[in-house]
């Protein structure tokens, strides 16, 4: 999803940053307030951080034949919102426009969009919708779908800046290019963050729940699933 | 869920990825395998007649160092995943042990 340094006209670089900057202030005023009422969170923003730098740098061979990677934005939406989400991925997307010439400082703007922005969204509405049946259901289709939107976002966005000869023709193009080698991966980043959020939910069943991202019924079924765990344990 | 179901879902993750190495295997970047999409992506923007107007402020001078810095950063991630995931295994289970002072395997 990454568009590189110097690939979108520069007014179209212009118009993805003035959408992006309000959405990152609002997230770092949420991440500050997150702060203020659940200290203890920090850690969890830090482990949904980590997240997304470790899946966004795992580039793997999808069954088109291409290679692309899964943006472990989904973690992040489901706990502490999309706007949080958005500064994460800032971090990550500089890091890599900086450091390994990925992405670009010009097309952060538009890549945070995708990443930051579509994705989370996407992930956290599907996540707030579902989980009060089955958190671990709801947690799979929001990384699955956060990251498939993040690519068609991408797709979307080049075909605005390109509708050469038609915005239709070039946006069939650029979805091919994106987001059917995504699917796979998608489903892969799905099942990950299945196994993350699990164990997360056996560590920090109350910590979730304070955040809104569990039921108190499944906050205290996960509690008593860590206790069963650590009784049959050898370390 | 249990450290079995862990195991097998992440087997799953393993075939996803493993399948396209076994479905096109023998063919590499010269046949056009295994490329990555953003570049493809920059590629098509190409054929339409655009050149980028800006560019990467630094790049890494070669695929080797590329790789080292994109494993750097797989790596602080996953110091940081690890450490936190472990710390607080390690405090849930002797919080219950305090809890619990007679099921405390270690003061035997």
């Amino acid at each position: 999803m990454h568009i590189m340094e110097g690939f979108l006209p520069p007014l179209w670089c212009l118009f993805w940053y003035i959408l992006m900057i309000p959405v990152v202030a609002w997230g770092i005023i949420q991440i500050k307030k997150t702060f203020e009422s659940a200290p203890e969170s920090k850690a969890l923003l830090a482990v949904s951080g980590a997240y997304m730098f470790v899946l966004s740098s795992l580039k793997m061979p999808s069954v088109t034949g291409s290679c692309s990677h899964p943006c472990g934005n989904g973690l992040g939406a489901a706990l502490f919102g999309p706007a949080a989400t958005s500064v994460l991925a800032v971090i990550v997307l500089l890091f890599q426009a900086i450091i390994l010439a990925h992405g670009g400082l010009t097309t952060l703007g538009a890549n945070c969009f995708s990443m930051g922005i579509v994705g989370p969204f996407v992930a956290w509405a599907i996540y707030r919708a579902l989980y009060k049946k089955n958190s671990t259901v709801a947690i799979f289709f929001a990384a699955f779908l956060g990251d498939l939107l993040t690519y068609v976002t991408t797709a979307v966005q080049l075909s605005l800046a390109f509708p050469i000869p038609t915005f239709t023709s070039a946006f069939i193009k650029f979805f091919a290019i994106f987001a059917i080698t995504q699917i796979p991966l998608a489903i892969a980043e799905g099942i990950l963050t299945v196994v993350i959020w699990d164990m997360l939910k056996k560590n920090k069943p109350k910590l979730l729940e304070k955040l809104g991202s569990l039921t108190p019924e499944e906050a205290e079924a996960a509690e008593q699933e860590a206790i069963a765990d650590d009784k049959g344990s050898a370390i | 869920m249990k450290t079995k179901m862990y195991i097998l879902l992440l087997v799953i993750v393993a075939i996803i990825v493993i399948a396209p190495l076994a479905m096109y295997n023998g063919l590499g970047e010269n046949q056009g395998y295994f490329g990555g999409s953003d570049d493809a992506g920059g590629k098509a923007i190409e054929a339409t007649g655009y050149t980028p107007w800006f560019n990467s402020i630094w790049e890494p001078p070669s695929s080797e160092i590329q790789s080292l810095l994109f494993c750097v950063q797989t790596a602080i991630g996953t110091i940081i995943l690890g450490y936190f995931l472990g710390y607080w295994r390690a405090q849930r289970k002797y919080k219950q042990q305090e809890q619990k002072p007679v099921e405390n395997s270690y003061s035997k």
